[in-house]
């Protein structure tokens, strides 16, 4: 799925977007924590395809995504995140966008688009 | 083998606005030497996780990245304490102390020394009252 599809059946704001959401890029996997060594031991393959989907609204989902290599971060609940962790989002290259759907919601709707789970 | 490359960073106790930044500059300048991106992922997230702990569970204290020429990666995280009363049950997956503030962080699946473990190639970790050392070390894979 690309990412801007991903936005789209979120209804999600997009706080932050770095090169690569522009470009045609295709994401196949989702790991949905809010606790983020779950996510530091769980996503080991192809960073590059998968997208955090957490409620964590600090700099630690972007400094996880940051030493996992991932490229898209989704907050959900419609939680707000300030400024600061936005301008660090957008200088380490990574795209956040925030959905007010819940977690819940949020891996129903990309399961049914067909995006699976971290293998 | 000898040592190319070495720095020490500071991590200080409850600093949570700065939490994994000596991680992400110890990221960036692998990245920068030109260490592969299968490497740097590993230490990376067991830099991030050995920092985290430091901060949340310890009274903070020192990193240190070491590059040998033969491209070995070492990373010694010592912190000043106050300990891992026992260790063998610190390492089992799912077992945290972790409290609220660190739950906040996002931090307290106990998961972290488990990580760190398996994305280490050498792991080393004393502790004691007067601080834990965990001693990594890093190369690239088949
Ligand atoms: N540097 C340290 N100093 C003192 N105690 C520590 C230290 N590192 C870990 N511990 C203890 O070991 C436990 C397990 O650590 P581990 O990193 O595996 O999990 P966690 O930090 O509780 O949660 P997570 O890392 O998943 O967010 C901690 O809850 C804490 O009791
Ligand atoms: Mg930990």
């Amino acid at each position: 799925m690309k990412a801007e599809d991903i936005a789209k059946v979120l209804k999600a704001k997009k706080l932050s977007l770095s090169g690569e959401y522009a470009l045609d890029k295709e994401y196949s996997m989702v790991f949905a924590t809010d606790l983020m060594s779950d996510a530091l031991a769980m996503i080991q393959k192809a960073p590059e395809e998968t997208v955090l989907l957490t409620g964590l609204c600090n700099a630690q989902s972007l400094r996880t995504a940051q030493m996992l290599d991932l490229e898209l971060v989704v907050i959900v609940r419609g939680k707000e995140l300030n400024e600061e962790v936005v301008r660090m989002g957008s200088d380490l290259g990574i795209s956040i966008l925030a959905t007010p759907f819940t977690m819940y919601e949020a891996c129903g709707i990309l399961y049914r688009e067909g995006m699976r789970s971290v293998s | 083998m000898s040592v190319i490359y070495q720095k020490t960073y500071n991590v200080e106790k409850d600093d949570y606005a700065n939490a994994g930044l000596v991680s992400s500059l110890i990221k960036q300048s692998l990245r920068t030497i030109g260490v592969s991106s299968a490497v740097s992922r590993r230490v990376a997230v067991a830099v991030y996780e050995a920092e985290i702990n430091m901060i949340i569970h310890a009274y903070g204290g020192t990193i240190t990245l070491e590059i040998s020429d033969d491209g070995a990666i070492r990373l010694i995280a010592s912190d000043l304490g106050p300990g891992i009363p026992d260790i063998q049950k610190a390492l089992t997956p799912g077992f945290s102390t972790a409290s609220k503030k660190a739950m906040e962080l996002g931090f307290g699946a106990g998961m972290g020394l488990p990580n760190i473990k398996r994305n280490a190639d050498e792991f080393h970790i004393e502790s004691s009252p007067a601080g834990t050392v965990l001693d990594l070390k890093f190369q690239e894979r088949e």
